[in-house]
């Protein structure tokens, strides 16, 4: 293709077409976008882009993503200490935080196992789980991993390894969604909501 | 639910059709036409109403209308409406230009291929399942999974979790890591998929033989049906396959495949008068049992209240019977009140469905509804 900007715009196109959900359609509105609003836009997002690389990292305790370490969750005196719910990626703590259901504390594995894609329990935040978990502190880890093939083998392997660590292993609960319509609901669910029924 | 019943087919650039369409009234479809006319290639245009690659199991890519000199099939659709209380449904699946992904249509919206079995249900008989007792166990299989998935469609997701958990297992018994632990975890997923997917193929088994066995009367072979192994749903199939598979690791490894598991089942079909395995009889028989196993099925499926009626795709079936059974199979059909497509050459071998079916003349991609 022709290139009709400078490189300064290609570079800034090319690299907005590596985020997750855009392409290069998108990634050239986003840049038109940017360039155009250079006060309200451009300059602030070249801040925040600067100051998240310049402070944002890893929480050396559970892997969360925070601007100090250990992470606000790690921190937090009034959080649970005896509870630890194991996700696979920001994202899934994200969504455990915004229902405000939960007040321990988190690991972030960072993946889920997968030969098939060369993710063995030694590229994943395991090892330091297992220490956690064996630290007298904490009673409980609950998994809330999803409900794929991947994530149920992790599930299972997290179990075992967590086997002789003192603590109880739980795992989130499957089946019908709150507020959802049992002839909605796919096959495979409802199976495993009738499995998993309970007094009521 | 309300019999589906198809009451208008068009095609677009679909194999060797530049542009068709047929209405229907819910009667059996006889195509009749010379070799090559394009009577299987309106029957897999139906077969795509279903989620999967069709009945000739091709791509997406590959049914195209293509001419001469070009290097690739065009973008093509079949689209179809379906009857539905309160007004036919707009189905339709195809490729748009420029595209590989087959998409689905309902009422002009883009949706999953998942939800044409909501709507459409489908049995085929095809002439390369005349082979279906000669050749290795992964037709059979199919064949099998066809049956469980058909009554039970979770049944598609439990085969799809242990395949990937036995690939997985695979991978890391030749490539490593040596992790027992993670093995374990593997192994365990697989029993559970495993264990469910030989508790479907055997509930599938057993239901189609109360079919098959309620039928005795008609003048098809009796088949007896069970499979081969030791995968059913007995209770303790998970825990068993499980250490199975444990106990298997160096042996697995070594082969460089699982050697144990419901991945290797074999359908096995016995006919019951003459007691011989259906390999070991005549041509004719063994069409005959197979039409037979199809035919109960669509029976059994015709009952089920929570899904479509069955919609049977017979190619070139009537050439190959008896006019007993030729005869046997129309009353069949026309009793089951199921929408049938039909395939020969002449239309003479359908003088049997005469004023309960509909001609239709297939000449070089074009179709003409004879009286019938």
């Amino acid at each position: 293709m022709a290139s009709f900007a400078s490189p300064e715009i290609e570079r800034l196109i090319a690299l907005l077409a590596k985020l997750p959900g855009m392409g290069p359609r998108s990634a050239r509105r986003a840049a038109l976008a940017l360039l155009k609003k250079r006060d309200q836009l451009l300059t602030p997002l070249a801040d925040a882009l600067t100051d998240a690389a310049a402070k944002v990292r890893a929480c050396s305790v559970c892997g969360a993503l925070d601007a100090q370490d250990p992470c606000a969750v790690c921190s937090d005196r009034s959080r649970d200490r005896a509870l630890i719910c194991v996700v696979e990626e920001v994202g899934a703590l994200w969504a455990m935080e915004r229902a405000g259901a939960y007040r321990g504390r988190y690991q972030v594995l960072g993946g889920l196992l997968s030969a098939l894609d060369g993710v063995g329990p030694d590229n994943l935040r395991i090892g330091e789980l297992v220490a956690r978990a064996r630290d007298g502190e904490v009673q409980e880890v609950i998994l809330a991993l999803p409900a794929t093939v991947d994530g149920q083998t992790t599930a299972h392997y997290l179990a075992e390894r967590l086997a002789d660590a003192g603590v109880s292993v739980t795992s989130l609960a499957r089946g019908v969604p709150v507020g959802g319509e049992l002839d909605w609901l796919d096959d495979g669910t409802i199976a495993q909501a009738l499995r998993a029924r309970r007094p009521a | 639910m309300a019999p589906a019943v198809l009451t208008r087919l068009t095609l677009t650039d679909f194999r060797s059709y530049e542009g068709a369409s047929l209405d229907l009234d819910g009667r059996p479809v006889f195509l009749f036409g010379d070799n090559g006319a394009g009577k299987t290639n309106l029957l897999e245009a139906v077969s795509f109403l279903a989620p999967g690659k069709g009945l000739r199991g091709a791509g997406a890519g590959e049914v195209g209308r293509r001419m001469p000199g070009e290097a690739k099939g065009r973008a093509w659709s079949v689209a179809a409406l379906v009857a539905a209380e309160g007004g036919d449904l707009r189905l339709g699946t195809g490729v748009e230009p420029d595209a590989a992904r087959r998409i689905v249509r309902l009422e002009g919206e883009t949706v999953q291929a998942g939800r044409l079995s909501e709507m459409v249900r489908l049995i085929w008989l095809t002439p390369a399942q005349d082979r279906l007792f000669l050749e290795g166990g992964t037709e059979r299989r199919r064949f099998l999974d066809r049956l469980a998935f058909a009554a039970e469609p979770p049944h598609a997701a439990a085969a799809a979790a242990y395949e990937r958990a036995m690939r997985e297992r695979m991978k890391l018994l030749t490539d490593g890591p040596d992790d027992p632990l993670w093995l374990a975890a593997l192994e365990s997923r697989a029993a559970a998929a495993g264990a469910a997917v030989a508790s479907a193929r055997i509930r599938a088994v057993r239901a189609l033989q109360v079919e098959i066995d309620g039928r005795a009367d008609r003048p098809f072979p009796l088949a007896s049906v069970s499979l081969s192994g030791d995968w059913d749903d007995a209770p303790d199939t998970e825990a068993r396959l499980a250490s199975t598979l444990a106990a298997a690791r160096g042996r697995d490894a070594a082969a460089g495949r699982a050697l144990s598991g419901p991945h290797r089942t074999d359908l096995v079909v016995i006919h019951r008068e003459k007691d011989r395995p259906a390999a070991e009889c005549s041509t004719g028989e063994q069409k005959a049992l197979v039409l037979n196993l199809v035919l109960a099925q669509a029976a059994r499926l015709s009952r089920a209240e929570s899904a479509p009626n069955p919609i049977l795709l017979l190619d070139e079936v009537a050439a190959h019977l008896d006019p007993e059974r030729r005869a046997a199979l129309f009353d069949e059909i026309a009793a089951l009140k199921l929408q049938a497509f039909l395939t020969g050459v002449e239309a003479a071998l359908f003088d049997g469905l005469k004023g309960r079916g509909s001609g239709v003349r297939v000449d070089r991609g074009a179709l003409r509804t004879v009286e019938d």
